[in-house]
């Protein structure tokens, strides 16, 4: 318990009466009494709150920044123009995944926002690469307003915010208050991120929960609604042993780049191929598979696992992800739930089609 | 806070047992559990003809993020599971105490004595 971190705005959530989990080292808000599922419905057709500021928020500075990042991970930032965002991975010399990240552009500097459960390594990682010109945000707290009618509330906060397109970053204030709002999100729904001091964190929640179309909603639909739009959870889809080309994300990886860490291992796995990809599976009947789970074909020959198992609020019906055998092509697969044979139909990912402002 | 049913006995894995007619005992989970769990999307209910040992997992109830096993609170023959939670698993979350899962018929109704009284599961749960 002594262990256990706050995340600022702690007490707002105990008066929204919300149930409180350990989640990477965080006391954290999983559910308020409306219930995961009613929550993840609310951020499909009006908006949720999301405090994420448990997240791992950083600025990276100094000449040649960019230049300095572009060698930790497979993407390519020259092409990141200022006021841009894109999600990549920081790799280790075997290929496999440190932690996902978004980077951000912003004026002078490059702000990066980590997994809670990886920052302290990656921090280090990162201090230890960039030479001292890494600046944690610790003070620094971390929203998420997501769904349809965001921008309807956004556009009465900040004009500027709602000239964003999705993947696009902005420094504005809210109320007079400096924040930095991204167009972007974990739910598959339009939205924004704020990051703002944590001395005008209440002042914010309590702005955005004015607005009657936004209800908090807590990590337990945050998990539901990433799964349905097919986004990766490191621990999850990701670990240090899996790489990009494993994991399927291939369309982060710059074919021309060298010089990043285990560029040739995955290099090598994009020319002949992965050993594994990752699939969507929709599960026929009701009982939900699990991570971990393993998958059989109609040979019963194992091909995978399980990597996160939910049910889908928006589907009505138990979906996973998992990571198979790149061979595979069965469009029927199986899990065995409790001696029951669980037939699964493999799907494209994401389940729920995305609704993302961008620009056409 | 959850509420207490003062006539029912309960288990440490948090299901609640009331005796009937000298030798039935209904079976739900408690208010704690149903919140603990958090919506519930399915139940895996045992079968009427079905013998169940005290203390054996006899069924399992499935919330969006997890499975938790449910235990007998009795030796005996399942009589009855609630097809009304097998359609409709969020009655639990609705009214936990008032919706049962299963029913048994016990070898031996005194086994219930080795569970909890309502003020002993409200003083466990709240340590």
């Amino acid at each position: 318990m002594s262990d256990l971190k706050q995340i600022p705005l702690d007490d707002l959530h105990r008066s929204l009466n919300a149930k409180m989990v350990t989640y990477a080292g965080y006391r954290m808000p999983v559910q308020y009494p409306t219930g995961i599922i009613k929550e993840h419905l609310h951020c499909r057709s009006q908006v949720g709150f999301f405090d994420i500021s448990h997240m791992g928020q950083c600025l990276l500075r100094g000449p040649n920044i960019m230049e300095k990042l572009d060698l930790l991970i497979p993407s390519a930032l020259n092409n990141l123009a200022k006021g841009h965002q894109c999600y990549s991975v920081l790799t280790n010399a075997s290929g496999g995944i440190i932690d996902d990240l978004i980077i951000s552009r912003l004026e002078n500097d490059l702000m990066i926002v980590v997994n809670a459960n990886c920052k302290e390594k990656d921090f280090a990682y990162l201090k230890n690469r960039l030479n001292d010109h890494v600046q944690v945000l610790s003070d620094q707290a971390l929203f998420a307003l997501q769904g349809p009618m965001a921008k309807i509330v956004m556009v009465q906060l900040s004009e500027q915010a709602c000239q964003l397109y999705y993947l696009q970053t902005v420094k504005t204030k809210i109320k007079g208050i400096q924040c930095i709002i991204s167009r972007s999100g974990y739910s598959g729904e339009d939205g924004f991120e704020i990051s703002v001091a944590n001395h005008y964190a209440r002042e914010i929640a309590e702005l955005l929960l004015s607005f009657q179309q936004v209800k908090p909603i807590g990590l337990g639909a945050r998990d539901t609604l990433r799964l349905e739009s097919g986004f990766c959870l490191y621990g999850n889809e990701l670990t240090d042993t899996i790489t990009p080309v494993e994991a399927s994300l291939h369309w982060l990886i710059d074919k021309d780049k060298r010089n990043f860490p285990g560029e040739k291992i995955i290099r090598e796995q994009l020319q002949r191929g992965a050993v594994s990809k990752r699939i969507g599976l929709v599960v026929e009947g009701r009982i939900p598979v699990r991570e971990h789970q393993s998958i059989h074909n109609s040979d019963h020959r194992i091909v995978g696992m399980i990597s996160s198992g939910r049910f889908s609020p928006s589907l009505n019906k138990p979906i996973a992800m998992a990571l198979i055998d790149a061979q595979c092509s069965d469009a029927i697969l199986y899990a065995h739930v409790r001696n029951k044979k669980i037939a699964m139909q493999v799907t494209t990912l994401p389940f729920v089609t995305p609704r993302y402002h961008r620009r056409n | 806070m959850s509420d207490f049913t003062e006539n029912l006995k309960y288990a440490k894995s948090h299901e609640w047992a009331a005796l009937e007619d000298g030798n039935m005992v209904r079976v739900g989970i408690t208010d704690f559990a149903q919140e603990e769990l958090g919506d519930l999307v399915f139940v895996e209910l045992p079968e009427a003809g079905q013998k169940v040992a005290a203390g054996e997992v006899c069924a399992v109830v499935e919330s969006v993020k997890a499975a938790s096993d449910l235990y007998s609170p009795v030796t005996g023959e399942v009589i009855e599971s609630n097809q009304a939670v097998t359609d409709e698993p969020e009655l639990v979350n609705d009214d936990a105490f008032g919706t049962w899962l299963f029913c048994i018929k016990a070898d031996d109704p005194s086994q219930l004595e080795a569970l909890m009284s309502a003020a002993e599961y409200e003083q466990m749960i709240n340590d």
